[in-house]
């Protein structure tokens, strides 16, 4: 019974790497970068959402909304200011850009607000429930199901509207879609603004169920939402999903097994084994290196 | 013979700028402070230089660096502390074990290129300090205690042999296979040079001087904790490469001096130098990406001792 508790919790924790993944496997499908500033995103979505709620006093639903909308137009802005310039650049110019992207907003928002940790309000009252004697907490359900919810939209938005079209076909193949009258600033700045909005939801999850937040707390959660991206597959959807529960349960069984200080060594293991042996993730398709 | 008496030219100037320090400490004029600042700048400038050898030669993009640093400070901090054993023993040591680490990380991960390249040097070098964070023998999170052992002698000896050796291996036909290899790999496996052994070899190189660097970085703190060797301190050194010229080791060093110095005074707002070093390296990325020297160096521009040059077409 014990097992299955913890699943559950694996599953909670999993589906906000999952949401946090989304948004890498997202932007890398369409510009090949990996957005390391995405973690910082995250944490500014928990810090939205904390001053929605304690200053404010909004509820859970509200404070989740605002935070997914600013960190949608924080994204999109990182976006224009700093990436654009490097669609043409070299990888590894884009990658360390993203580095010092991401080291600014953390130390920015340091040194605007200082590098206190905060305590998260109790927005959600906690209340467990005994299914067939396996004790559930309610803010575990409730994340799980609002994480899933945002899934399916986000799965309608890419398959069924225009945008959606758009963005797969700028992923597909950059400059053909320019050539067929797409936009292409648009949609890569739509990607961003729904990567970033992921991001900012699973920050306000990752407050509400852990409790306490701090300016650096995106740094260990962004690299391990990408190690689920690549676990995934990156640049595929369901990929990103399936290797953000895989890796949360994972990371909770090592933890119930007694080598919780060797949780994050596991996720970096997982990844170097994925690199190695399968670099295309477990949905990807091998696809043959071009000369 | 140009290139013997650059060379002659060369350990002459380091004597004279090592016998000038040295003078200028003993006779007080340098008072602690600044003289520690010189140590310091002498670690970050082996650091730099060691991942010089990795990216800007080589091409291999890695950012796990800080990991062989902490091999080479616990492994050197071990035997002087725990073994009693003589300081330049601990140093080679250090180097020694940071390289067969290297080894162990580069021939499987080397495999990879460009993004995951990165990421998986990223996963090792945090691989390695959950490592030490988790073995008692060293402290584990309260970290270890380590007398003070690091001179300004041994900083510059280890400095002059770390750039003496990195500048002739560059120079020699194993560093021109290392630059082909970073032009177009593609291109030098098809010119019969064995690529996957020269990256191997870059890296295990460049690993043994981060370890030496570790080493040294040890005996100057009189603590080390696995905090002290996160991905920061790996972005750090990154930055030292990336702000100096992807392929200039001059560039390097000089990045390195020059960011040492900076960040020494701001040492009491670490968030004001994180957010300046941010800053320059997404400014430098966008309007320079080659970064301040290119791929010169600063002899060519005295037109002898011509450093190993490549095109201006790094990476992919």
């Amino acid at each position: 019974m014990e097992w299955i508790q913890q699943l559950i919790n694996g599953i909670s924790l999993g589906s906000i790497y999952a949401l946090i993944a989304l948004g890498y496997t997202m932007v890398y499908g369409i510009i090949k970068l990996i957005n390391f500033a995405h973690g910082d995103v995250f944490m500014i979505g928990a810090f939205v959402g904390f001053y929605a709620i304690a200053g404010w006093g909004l509820g859970f639903f509200p404070a989740l909304l605002l935070a997914m909308a600013v960190c949608a137009v924080f994204g999109v802005l990182i976006e224009r200011i700093a990436y654009k310039r490097l669609r043409n650049a070299t990888r590894i110019a884009a990658l360390i850009t993203a580095i010092g992207v991401s080291l600014l907003i953390e130390y920015g928002f340091i040194y605007v607000r200082g590098a206190q940790a905060a305590a998260y309000p109790d927005v959600l009252a906690n209340k467990n429930y005994d299914l067939f004697g396996i004790q559930v907490s309610s803010q575990s359900l409730l994340i799980l199901v609002v994480s899933i919810v945002l899934m399916i939209i986000l799965h309608f938005v890419v398959h069924r509207t225009k945008i959606g079209k758009a963005m797969r076909a700028v992923s597909h193949d950059m400059e053909a879609a320019q050539l067929m009258g797409i936009n292409v600033n648009t949609t890569i700045s739509a990607t961003f603004a729904i990567g970033s909005a992921l991001a900012g939801a699973a920050g306000v999850f990752f407050g509400v169920y852990y409790t306490k937040i701090e300016p650096l707390m995106g740094v260990i959660p962004g690299v391990k939402a990408f190690v689920a991206a690549v676990l995934g597959g990156i640049g595929i959807i369901p990929g990103a999903m399936v290797g953000g529960l895989v890796l949360g349960v994972v990371e909770t069984i090592v933890s119930a097994l007694g080598f919780s200080q060797w949780r994050d060594a596991a996720a970096f293991i997982i990844l170097i084994l994925i690199l190695l042996f399968r670099p295309s993730g477990i949905f990807g398709k091998n696809a043959r290196e071009k000369v | 013979m140009k290139k013997v008496k650059g060379f002659w030219i060369y350990v002459v100037l380091s004597a004279v700028i090592y016998g000038v320090i040295q003078l200028l400490i003993n006779g007080g004029i340098l008072n602690p402070f600044y003289a520690n600042t010189l140590i310091f700048i002498g670690i970050n400038i082996i650091l730099a230089v060691s991942l010089h050898l990795v990216i800007g030669i080589t091409g291999q993009f890695s950012i796990g660096h800080a990991g062989f640093l902490a091999v080479g400070a616990y492994i050197s901090a071990i035997i002087t502390m725990k073994f009693q054993l003589p300081f330049p023993l601990a140093l080679l040591a250090g180097g020694i074990v940071a390289a067969l680490a290297g080894l162990l990380v580069g021939i499987p991960s080397l495999r990879l290129k460009g993004d995951y390249l990165a990421i998986a040097t990223l996963g090792f070098g945090e691989i390695i300090r959950i490592v030490f964070l988790n073995i008692d023998y060293v402290g584990g999170a309260s970290g270890m205690q380590v007398t003070h052992l690091t001179t300004w002698t041994y900083t510059f000896i280890c400095l002059f042999i770390t750039i003496t050796v990195i500048t002739n291996f560059t120079n020699s036909r194993h560093g021109r296979a290392c630059i082909s290899v970073r032009e177009n790999e593609i291109a030098a496996d098809a010119m019969g040079i064995n690529t996957t052994y020269y990256k191997v070899v870059a890296f295990a190189l460049g690993s043994f001087f981060a370890g030496i660097a570790g080493g040294l970085f040890a005996h100057n703190f009189y603590i080390i904790q696995p905090g002290n060797f996160g991905f920061l301190k790996s972005f750090d050194i990154l930055i030292f490469v990336v702000l100096g010229g992807l392929g200039s080791l001059s560039g390097s060093v000089i990045a390195a001096i020059l960011l040492t110095v900076v960040s020494t005074f701001l040492q009491d707002y670490p968030e004001t130098r994180m957010i300046i070093y941010s800053v320059v390296l997404v400014l430098v990325m966008l309007y320079r990406p080659q970064g301040l020297m290119g791929t010169r160096e600063v002899t060519d521009l005295f037109g002898k001792w011509k450093g190993a040059k490549g095109g201006n077409s790094y990476g992919k």
